[in-house]
């Protein structure tokens, strides 16, 4: 199979307006995945599946990543050699960067017709509020069908042109994206008799004397 | 109203059976099947519109089961998700652990192993037999056949479970691999007991088709029921014993060749119509299948190690990267999707389950057929709602 | 002919329904409570606390409430608070002890990563099935009272892996008490005769003085 960079090549050839910009993958698997803009992405996907050097016709898995907004903190060394000749004079300078979330749909592709894979592709939003709809593959791979309203519903991306675009595990009236980083769970602390770390805290919150954790033990005769 | 577009249906829950006026096609019925229905398998629940027996509309729910095991998994310690990987797919958590072991061994670059490997292709393998004569066991359940197929196929199931109890500790709930080989070794006398059952299981196999293989009733119940064409299989991304058979030799085991597999004589069955009579059979040619490759396994497993002495079970936290990995499960091909940022959990941890996408073309599968065939149907694709819902 | 696929099948219920009266391959069941099948020795339920001896089993705890298992156990069912003093173990030693010790077994999915994951040996798996309790909150919180059982009680479960634990703890036991007696030893020969001559110069080569930066 090709590698990731030649496909990437070969789709800038073929689609020259698009931008298709390779991610790399430190770790021992180097699986390279691609990421492509919102708006060539389905163009790009029927390319893949059709494409008799690839046949990417098998999505195997479908799914959403959340990357809140980080503070990157970057050092910089700026070294001024000294006029009167004594040792270099090194300046630390530390600037931070915001570098702004969004949230990530990755796609799996593998090709049943040729035997290999996987090409990963990724699509991001272009924030993680108010500008957080992609294309849908689901008319590319039907096998984005399901997993496209998971990833809607647990993350909170709306895929433009999915035929049947709702709530899949939670329920309808459900408000928030719980696999979001940021989900913050409803209060309904139920009393448990070994809470820790954050249910501990919560369980102080709703029984502030005595704390629950505090079970006295009774000396068996 | 056009025949194929009924009206929006009420998904309230409570609102079980509406008549729905249609002045073209006279009544349509909405019947809401589960999410607590003796035929669904679990808390699986589907929204039939009936015109007189017929489906003419099916949508499945989902989410009975829910418990956002990938959050619990991200908020867990890589080792702390394995024993919940035996609760996705409750029948075959060997396979679970199996894939889920495979995913953070290629995210950290972990070697296993010989022994560790055979084992691993041996408890899939009879995991492989649990989960098939189980399906044929619920199939027959479905068809109506109650009791006694079911009972046949538990009893050998018990066998099974037996073996990975005195393994495991666990019948169901194995959580038996490790990232680097296995748990603990066999106990002595172990190896013995499985090439018994190995042995026994053919003939066991031969007593269940000649009940039902060839009985005049099931092939009426499925022959030309619920047919899968090769091109909407590959395209909705179904996969194991209904890919295949679809007609479509694509079996992991054969394509990726992960584990030890290559190192096997066997052969991948598959089906010439893709319905619900291909689907029964591809998994029992599969069983005899899965015994040669046992006996293969058992004969040449070697002595040694079962753990890669450099693997750690406390403080495990992987370089940052990211892998996605899939193994053959009875039911299809169940993969893990993990990101390491380099802390003890992982960044992002994704199951992709079987059952939950060979669900997708259920309905294409079920229009037309009456509701009777419906339940045959989804019988015949093998879904575990814990994986469903996860 | 059709129906032959019946009648076949008839045949195959037929020769279980009969073999169920004679055939011992087909006898299967077991009458519960009467009758019970034998456990596996591999086989886990519930975690308990091993102690050393049945006579003053929370004197003698091996667990050291170093809240390992508490930190890796998936479900969050174990609840340790430490001793504010230390006791001695078995082998003499002072340690910190549990003073409370808490499992939730209605939240333990027994899955034995505690077990796994003791340095001490201190935890281990009972094979009690047979738990029932009226009240979900007390009945099913174990406490380090209900938690302790002896040792001989750990050899009757699991006698190989209790065989192998009991060795490899008299060794280190050992080595760590030959460890002591050499350091007492030392000591009080240090003690004894004081230093009359420089100690010997270290075996390595020592590292080259920095060298200045260069002007």
């Amino acid at each position: 199979m090709e590698t990731p960079d030649q496909i990437r090549d070969r789709l800038l050839s073929r689609f020259p307006g698009a931008a298709v910009s390779l991610i790399s993958n430190p770790g021992p698997a180097a699986q390279h995945s691609l990421l492509l803009d919102a708006a060539d992405a389905r163009a790009i996907a029927t390319f893949l599946r059709d494409d008799p050097g690839l046949q990417l016709d098998f999505c195997s898995n479908v799914t959403g990543v959340d990357w809140p907004d980080r503070e990157i903190v970057e050092t910089t060394r700026t070294s001024t050699p000294d006029p009167a000749g004594g040792p270099a004079k090194v300046v630390e300078q530390k600037t931070k960067r915001l570098q702004p979330g969004c949230l990530e749909v990755v796609y799996h592709l593998y090709s049943v017709a040729l035997l290999h894979g996987p090409v990963v592709l990724r699509l991001r939003t272009g924030n993680r509020s108010d500008q957080v709809s992609l294309p849908s593959l689901t008319p590319v791979w039907r096998a984005c069908e399901f997993q496209e309203r998971e990833v809607f519903d647990l993350f909170g991306v709306v895929f433009e042109g999915h035929p049947d675009l709702r709530r899949i595990l939670m329920w309808d009236g459900f408000k928030d994206h719980p696999m979001r980083k940021d989900y913050v769970e409803p209060d309904d602390y139920e009393w448990e008799p070994t809470p820790h770390g954050d249910v501990l805290a919560k369980a102080k919150r709703h029984y502030p004397t005595p704390a629950p954790a505090v079970v006295k033990e009774e000396p068996k005769p | 109203m056009s025949f194929s577009d009924p009206s929006p249906l009420s998904a309230a829950p409570g609102a079980s059976v509406r008549a729905v006026h249609d002045e073209f096609h006279g009544d349509l019925l909405e019947v809401s099947m589960g999410p607590h229905h003796p035929s669904t398998h679990g808390v699986f629940r589907m929204m039939v519109t009936l015109d007189g027996e017929t489906v003419v509309k099916l949508k499945p729910v989902f989410g009975y089961l829910h418990r956002n095991h990938e959050k619990i998994g991200e908020n867990t310690s890589y080792l702390g998700s394995m024993p919940y990987t035996d609760r996705l797919d409750y029948l075959c958590s060997m396979t679970n652990n199996w894939a889920y072991a495979l995913a953070v061994e290629k995210l950290a670059g972990q070697a296993v192993p010989e022994r560790a490997e055979y084992l691993r292709v041996i408890l899939a393998e009879l995991t492989r037999l649990l989960n098939h004569t189980c399906l044929a066991g619920f199939l027959l359940q479905d068809c109506g056949a109650s009791g006694t197929p079911l009972m046949y196929a538990f009893r050998e199931r018990e066998k099974i479970l037996d073996l990975f109890e005195s393994l495991s500790g666990s019948r169901m709930m194995c959580n038996y691999q490790r990232f680097g080989g296995c748990r603990v070794d066999a106990p002595a006398g172990w190896l013995d007991a499985a090439r018994a059952l190995t042995d026994g299981y053919g003939s066991f196999l031969d007593e269940y088709e000649a009940l039902l293989t060839g009985n005049e009733i099931l092939m009426a119940r499925t022959q030309g029921i619920g047919c899968l064409s090769a091109k909407l299989a590959v395209s909705a991304g179904v996969t194991g014993p209904l890919l295949r058979a679809a007609g479509v030799a694509y079996d992991l085991r054969k394509v990726d060749g992960y584990g030890f597999y290559p190192r096997f004589d066997f052969r991948v069955p598959l089906g010439a119509h893709g319905d619900t009579y291909d689907r029964y059979m591809v998994r029992v040619l599969e069983m005899r299948e899965s015994i040669r490759i046992l006996q293969q396994a058992l004969r040449d497993i070697p002595a040694g190690p079962i753990m890669d002495p450099k693997a750690k079970l406390r403080g495990f936290r992987p370089k940052p990267g990211e892998v996605y990995s899939r193994i053959e499960g009875p039911k299809g091909e169940i993969g893990f999707h993990l990101i390491s940022e380099g802390g003890p959990n992982p960044y992002r941890y994704r199951v992709r389950p079987p059952s939950l996408i060979n669900l997708t073309i259920l309905e294409d599968l079920c229009l037309g057929h009456s509701i009777a065939d419906a339940v045959v149907i989804l019988g015949s694709i093998d879904i575990v709602l814990g994986e469903v819902d996860r | 002919m059709l129906g032959s696929g019946l009648l076949q099948g008839l045949a195959v219920t037929a020769k279980n329904f009969v073999g169920s009266f004679h055939d011992p391959k087909r006898f299967v069941t077991t009458q519960y409570p009467e009758e019970k099948t034998r456990l596996p020795e591999a086989y886990r339920n519930f975690p308990f606390l091993v102690s050393e001896n049945a006579e003053d089993p929370m004197g003698t705890l091996r667990c050291v409430a170093c809240q390992i298992c508490e930190k890796e156990c998936p479900p969050q069912c174990i609840y340790i608070e430490k001793s504010k003093d230390k006791k001695p173990d078995a082998s003499g030693k002072q340690q910190i002890y549990p003073a409370v010790f808490d499992i939730d077994t209605a939240v333990c999915m027994s899955c034995q990563i505690c077990v796994e994951v003791c340095p001490f040996d201190a935890i281990k798996m009972d094979q009690v099935f047979e738990l029932a309790a009226t009240d979900r909150f007390t009945g099913l919180m174990l406490d380090r009272h209900a938690l302790a059982k002896p040792n001989s009680y750990f050899h009757q479960l699991h006698p190989t892996e209790a065989a192998e634990v009991d060795d490899r703890l008299a060794t280190e036991r050992k080595a760590a008490e030959e460890k002591a007696r050499a350091a007492a030893a030392a000591k009080a020969a240090a003690a004894a005769k004081p230093p009359a001559v420089p100690p010997p110069p270290p075996a390595v080569v020592p590292l080259p003085p920095p060298v200045p930066p260069a002007a």
